[in-house]
């Protein structure tokens, strides 16, 4: 368990490090001048010169870099260019969006994904079965941000039911909630898809095992044996894909928040993009890969707590 | 001759009425897609315009067929990138397996599976400016370990097969071992994969010119059109309604035919999905 804890630690340090470099690198050190970029053509020299010192765009690649991480650890994620506000304030203020629709989309896509994925696996070759993989082939094709406008047009525009947009704050929670509804409704489908696909395939894979028959043959019956035996070990596949999720999730919020209007960090993204704030778009992506880099991490220990087997390992 | 699965008949049928259109696009359209006629703008469907016309008066047929060859091209080039570079990759790796060479690949591999490669998709276009070439380049890299390692991954069980061996015997080199014997045996493979990413890439593509980081204007692009179509959904519905049904089923399709592919280039799954 230890080693197996260092090794998932190790490999956790490296993604981080080689990942910062990359997104340093694209941002700041491949072709094209970052100050001037972000102050278009009309730049006088003067300004631009103002603006490198500003950014700390004077000293070397190295320099530079090393200023950007040890600052990102210690919570000083620099000073945005547009709001004139630290950029660590903006993400504490847009994390509260993002997070929770992040969470909320993550568990609709498992409390839909893991039944259907359970009625497709035990009833194989039904048209049950049949059904559910049809319909989530259609999940899986239709884009995240088309589906939102759809239930934009069905929820908001036609029912009323909704709004088309926005975000009330989380001093009603009720409210809140309601607003991050549709917009994880839209990230949730096409992830419930994939996810219920890959809870079938392996729910199939394990009730195929011998001591599925075993356990039958002890007189379980089959919601017995899948409830006792072949839901665990199906589990650790189903686990890879929730952990890759969570970096699809984070990609599609990005969007999804833009069709909603939702002050999350994926917004903040876009609006650096738009405004040329570099440092903005630097720090908040760096931050959304440690998210990622970091959740791959867990589901790595949680296999480990699934399969005793690695444990040892 | 075998009956030809389902799937991939009907996979085949929908991405290709979309291949076509684009293909005809490029000769042909029913109207050009350049001009704006504010005096036939958001007309419904007639005669003249089949699909109708959107807010700048061209015509919704046009420019879903002109889209599709954007959304085509992009995607297939990306796929190009993924090959041309992650395949050799692959091969090189499974070649000399367990080599440093095998372990630097590898765990590239894992570091840009580890990225969320939207985002990074997202911060390449938006440095470098958006523009269809900075689209395939984004999705592109994000193909190139998913080729390495389906490369690897089918290569790897070959190399301990006896007509290797005899390969190894007479002489021949890795390289040559890798691109005569191996590459043969796994281009089935490579071709599966190769529609599911073709599929992932127009999705991709969808997503980036939606949010305005990928074709721009005046090319069409299904993205696009649908962040045009956004601000008049509650006029106009049909607009934002018909680029999805485009991206949707040529996805489908191309799933399916996946799928379908599968079935028939690699006889050993049939008898797991009956």
């Amino acid at each position: 368990m230890a080693r197996y804890l260092l090794t998932r630690a190790l490999s956790l340090g490296l993604s981080l490090i080689v990942a910062s470099v990359v997104i340093f690198a694209l941002i700041e050190v491949i072709p094209g001048d970052p100050a001037s970029y972000m102050m278009g053509l009309n730049a006088t020299e003067e300004n631009l010169a103002a603006l490198r010192t500003e950014l700390g765009l004077t000293g070397s690649a190295v320099e530079r870099y090393l200023g950007w991480i040890g600052g990102m650890l210690t919570g000083d994620f620099g000073t945005s260019y547009t709001y004139r506000v630290p950029v660590a304030d903006l993400v504490v203020d847009r994390i509260g969006v993002s997070l929770p629709l992040a969470i909320y989309a993550l568990t609709l896509s498992t409390l839909i994904a893991f039944p259907i994925g359970i009625i497709a696996a035990s009833r194989r070759g039904t048209w049950a079965d049949h059904g559910i993989m049809g319909a989530t082939q259609l999940g899986i094709a239709i884009p995240n941000f088309w589906f939102a406008m759809l239930l934009v047009l069905l929820f908001a525009v036609t029912l009323r039911w909704f709004s088309a947009g926005g975000f009330p704050g989380w001093s009603d929670p009720l409210a809140a909630l309601k607003a991050l509804t549709l917009p994880a409704v839209a990230l949730a489908l096409p992830q419930a898809s994939i996810l219920a696909r890959v809870m079938r395939s392996a729910l199939i894979d394990t009730l195929e095992q011998d001591y599925i028959r075993t356990a039958r043959a002890k007189g379980l019956s089959r919601g017995q044996a899948i409830r006792r035996h072949a839901l665990r070990n199906a589990l650790i596949p189903v686990l890879t894909i929730i952990g890759l999720q969570f970096s699809f999730l984070i990609a599609g919020a990005i969007i999804i928040e833009n069709v909603f209007f939702l002050p999350g960090l994926g917004r903040l993204i876009f609006q650096g993009i738009t405004q040329r704030d570099l440092i903005v778009v630097e720090s908040v992506t760096m931050l959304l890969v440690f998210a990622v880099i970091l959740v791959t991490f867990l589901v790595d220990l949680a296999y480990a707590l699934v399969d005793p087997r690695l444990r040892r390992g | 001759m075998t009956r030809l699965p389902p799937a991939l008949v009907l996979g085949a049928a929908l991405s290709g009425v979309f291949l076509i259109a684009a293909l005809v696009s490029l000769v042909w359209v029913p109207h050009g897609v350049t001009g704006v006629s504010i005096a036939t703008r958001l007309q419904p469907p007639s005669a003249t315009h089949w699909l109708g016309t959107d807010q700048l008066g061209r015509d919704l047929l046009s420019m879903l067929m002109v889209g599709a060859q954007t959304s085509i091209a992009v995607a297939l080039l990306a796929v190009g990138i993924g090959i041309s570079l992650g395949v050799p990759l692959g091969l090189a790796a499974a070649a000399n397996r367990g080599g440093w060479l095998d372990e630097i690949i590898m765990r590239g591999n894992d570091l840009i599976f580890a990225f969320p490669s939207l985002v990074i998709a997202i911060l390449i276009t938006a440095r470098y400016g958006p523009s269809a070439s900075n689209a395939i380049l984004a999705i592109g890299i994000f193909n190139i370990p998913v080729f390495a390692r389906v490369a690897r991954g089918a290569a790897l069980p070959l190399w301990t097969l006896d007509y290797i061996l005899a390969a190894r015997t007479a002489g021949k080199g890795r390289f040559r071992i890798s691109a005569e014997h191996i590459l043969p045996n796994i281009a089935n493979l490579l071709i599966v994969q190769a529609t599911i990413q073709f599929s992932l890439g127009i999705l991709a593509e969808a997503a980036l010119s939606y949010v305005g980081l990928g074709a721009q204007p005046p090319v069409p692009s299904w993205g696009r059109m649908l962040a045009e179509a956004q601000t008049m959904i509650y006029t106009h519905p049909m607009l934002a309604v018909l680029p999805g049904f485009a991206i949707v089923l040529t996805v489908l399709g191309l799933n399916l035919m996946g799928d379908g592919l599968r079935d028939v280039l690699d006889p050993r799954l049939r008898r797991g999905r009956a």
